[in-house]
């Protein structure tokens, strides 16, 4: 800012001064809206510290006379959210499990609670359609090792199966080959019995007596005499077409040798009642419920 | 001091116009005749049929609105006399903007920009907004006194009478817009008593504004500066369009009253523009016709009965200005007989496209079903294997029931053989054939499964069909999908 009146002859226009390779600055002040506006943005920010939290303190910070906080923002939110859904939640907590499934409703609201809840905590095992994988159980078909009826769902739900959970169901396929109760020739005659059961074919040649006595020996104790299992214990139904591990003969003898003992997590304490029961009806709704 | 040079004498010559020009106040003259009445006629139409249309009732039974024309997007639902629309049924007004445009094509390929001149909201409202201006502070020659003069206390008051009729028209403009969307009555009395919504208010505040600034202060400069139709028709038009012209064979050269009929009198060939300027005072975008077709021009006619006016005074015939068209020009001035076409290649196919168009519609509406289902297959799982060995697919059905009424509705499935149905949430009254209840005027949304046992043999997919009866009315409607064996 050196020559204060230099002014460019072209223009007729003052400069700044400054020179360039011969290239002058104009002097072109900021348009006053411009400048205005600035002046007001630097206004407002003292009276955003005034009013709002803003500067850090050495322990904590300057409140603002607001006092606002986020956190108390979000919490007001969801009260507010909690509030918006209080009174059909609170239907469908009260409601017995049989009466949400009659009223199209609250069967409706079930359906879409249990939806989402479901994928949010149940599709990493059951997957995102409830169609299951080996070792977790479809949700979509009619065989229930724990039972399918609205209540007996609501039961595995709520404390899982070996979970832990003092209510929870307990039993186990027990490990025949490594517990040393079965020799091998017999565990390949008692799988191809078992695969017999449910109409499957046989490896030619296997012992079917031998198959058979050894069931009956070891096995009817949980699974019945006719194989049709027992859901008190969680005692798959061998007679059906549906093998939650695989139904082929190297899968039957390795579920026979090594035992099976799938854990289902309880959900008590982690998801609300009526969230629970909307989960069963959804599950139920699924379409294999008894 | 240094000399300021002006960015013209930098830039080098004349052409350097600015991008818009200041407006220019256009004081159109009141004027009387044929296209006058005509167009004193449509403005009643259109305005007519805008501020009443929304007070008409019709009756459509219990519950439902008795508003004629209702667009009631809390319900998604459009009511237009006898017909009610679904949001899903939006086609219907992709077919009557189709309709629209090709109305507009027609209307150009026959007489320019009709549209423009007689129908368009802007120059309906406009020209209510200059009988306003005409009525409150005079016509034109004391409308430009007036402004050059000083500002009187009776000036001031015309002009704020003025004003305040304008902005009563825009207001009521605004009210009926919203009368439209919710049940006029009882929100003319929820307004008068601020019990509206408050965007109710809002949308009469934003039309009241729109109205008040485009046809009270906007005026030429929206046909001139914002509409995009001048600059469209001009593509669209072609050279036996009928346009406001001047026929300037007939006009040229321009010459007095006076010396023309002496001129005349000798024999000498003199054109019968006495240059009055007649046409120029009327035009409400302050164009002059006499050179030629151009964008400011919105054929609204006014010019012609101007001219017309005139003609009739001084003994000679009429239509120096009128509907025309290039072609006649040369014809005439070759010695040909004047030739109109309206029936040419384009008018016919518009008018073929404008019927298509229009029976189609026509039969989508008579045959439109009352009753529908839609499906959706479950896609995670598509199929599930039951432990007897059965098949079961899941789909999810959504019911429509476009009456006015509950109704009863048996739900059959024809798939794979014996396929069985279950609908989630209802108990079969028979074996395989539940039945629901639809409210009235809603979509019910279910969850439908269907188990067939396991076929080798069948094909991997096959074809189902969902078949709904109305138990009482007999009415039936279907949807199709696929049975899926895994």
């Amino acid at each position: 800012m050196s020559q204060h009146n230099d002014t460019d002859h072209i223009t007729g226009r003052s400069t700044t001064g400054h020179e360039w390779d011969g290239i002058k600055e104009l002097n072109t002040p900021l348009p006053r809206w411009w400048v205005l506006t600035f002046y007001a943005t630097i206004i407002w920010a003292f009276g955003y510290w005034v009013v709002y939290p803003a500067w850090p303190l050495v322990s904590g910070y300057t409140a603002g006379v607001l006092h606002y906080t986020n956190r108390a923002a979000v919490t007001a939110n969801l009260a507010q959210l909690e509030a918006l859904r209080g009174e059909r939640m609170k239907a469908l907590g009260t409601a017995s499990l049989a009466d949400i499934e009659k009223d199209p409703a609250l069967l409706a609201l079930a359906r879409a609670r249990g939806k989402t809840v479901f994928g949010d905590n149940c599709a990493p095992c059951h997957g995102s359609g409830a169609a299951g994988a080996k070792g977790y159980p479809n949700l979509n078909d009619d065989d229930w090792l724990w039972g399918g009826t609205l209540d007996q769902i609501m039961q595995t739900i709520q404390f899982g199966a070996r979970s832990g959970h003092a209510k929870a169901h307990e039993g186990q396929m027990l490990a025949f080959g490594k517990d040393g109760v079965l020799k091998s020739d017999e565990i390949v005659a008692v799988a191809n019995y078992v695969r017999s059961l449910s109409g499957l074919s046989t490896r030619k040649g296997y012992d079917a007596a031998k198959g058979e006595k050894i069931f009956a020996d070891n096995c009817v104790a949980c699974h019945g005499e006719s194989g049709k299992g027992n859901q008190e214990l969680g005692a798959a139904n061998l007679t059906d077409k549906i093998w939650l591990y695989g139904s082929d003969e190297a899968t039957l003898i390795e579920t026979i040798s090594n035992g099976r003992a799938g854990v289902m997590p309880a959900w008590e304490g982690r998801l609300d009642p009526s969230t629970i029961k909307a989960m069963a009806v959804y599950v139920h709704s699924l379409g294999g419920g008894k | 001091m240094t000399k300021n040079v002006t960015s013209k004498e930098l830039m080098g010559g004349d052409d350097d116009l600015p991008l818009y020009a200041p407006q220019k106040k256009i004081y159109p003259q009141r004027v009387s005749g044929t296209f006058r009445r005509i167009k004193w006629g449509l403005m009643a139409l259109c305005l007519g049929v805008y501020y009443l249309l929304p007070l008409v009732r019709w009756n459509r039974g219990l519950g439902a609105p008795d508003q004629a024309v209702l667009i009631d997007f809390q319900s998604q639902r459009f009511y237009f006399f006898f017909i009610e629309l679904w949001p899903q049924e939006f086609y219907y007004f992709t077919g009557l903007l189709i309709l629209a445009a090709f109305t507009l094509f027609l209307m150009n390929a026959l007489g320019g920009r009709t549209w423009c001149g007689y129908l368009c909201p802007q120059t309906v409202w406009t020209d209510l907004f200059y009988a306003v201006e005409r009525w409150t502070e005079g016509d034109r020659r004391a409308r430009i006194k007036a402004d050059a003069g000083p500002l009187t206390a009776a000036r001031l008051a015309r002009r704020a009478l003025k004003q305040a009729i304008w902005l009563i028209i825009a207001w009521w403009t605004g009210g009926a817009w919203v009368l439209y969307f919710s049940d006029a009555p009882t929100l003319v009395k929820d307004l008068a008593t601020f019990q509206a919504p408050a965007i109710a208010y809002i949308w009469i505040g934003i039309l009241t504004a729109s109205t008040y600034l485009l046809a009270g202060h906007a005026r030429e400069q929206v046909c001139l500066y914002m509409c995009p139709w001048p600059r469209i028709q001009a593509a669209l038009t072609d050279e036996w369009a009928l346009n406001v012209t001047y026929k300037y064979d007939r006009g040229e050269p321009r010459c007095s009253m006076k010396k023309g009929r002496d001129l005349r009198a000798l024999g000498e060939k003199i054109g019968e523009c006495i240059d009055c300027n007649q046409c120029v005072a009327v035009c409400p975008t302050g164009i002059d016709i006499r050179n030629g077709a151009q964008l400011g021009c919105i054929q609204c006619g006014l010019c012609i009965d101007a001219c017309d006016n005139v003609m009739k005074r001084i003994g000679r015939p009429t239509r120096l200005i009128g509907y025309d068209n290039d072609i006649n020009v040369q014809r005439r001035t070759s010695g040909k007989t004047e030739l109109f076409k309206p029936v040419r290649s384009r008018t016919v196919v518009y008018a073929a496209l404008i019927a298509t168009v229009c029976a189609v519609m026509l039969h989508a509406l008579l045959t439109r079903s009352l009753l529908d289902v839609n499906v959706l297959h479950d896609r995670n799982p598509v199929a599930v294997k039951l432990s007897a060995g059965a098949i079961r697919n899941g789909y999810t059905l959504r019911f429509l029931n476009k009456r006015g009424f509950d109704r009863v509705i048996a739900v059959d499935v024809d798939g794979p053989a014996n396929a069985q149905i279950h609908i989630v949430g209802v108990d079969s009254v028979t074996p395989d054939r539940p039945m629901i209840v639809l409210a009235r005027d809603t979509t019910t949304e279910l969850r439908v499964l269907v188990t067939a046992p396991f076929d080798e043999k069948a094909e991997k997919t096959q074809p189902v069909k969902f078949r709904i009866t109305d138990i009482g009315l007999g009415e039936v409607a279907s949807a199709t999908d696929h049975f899926v064996t895994p």
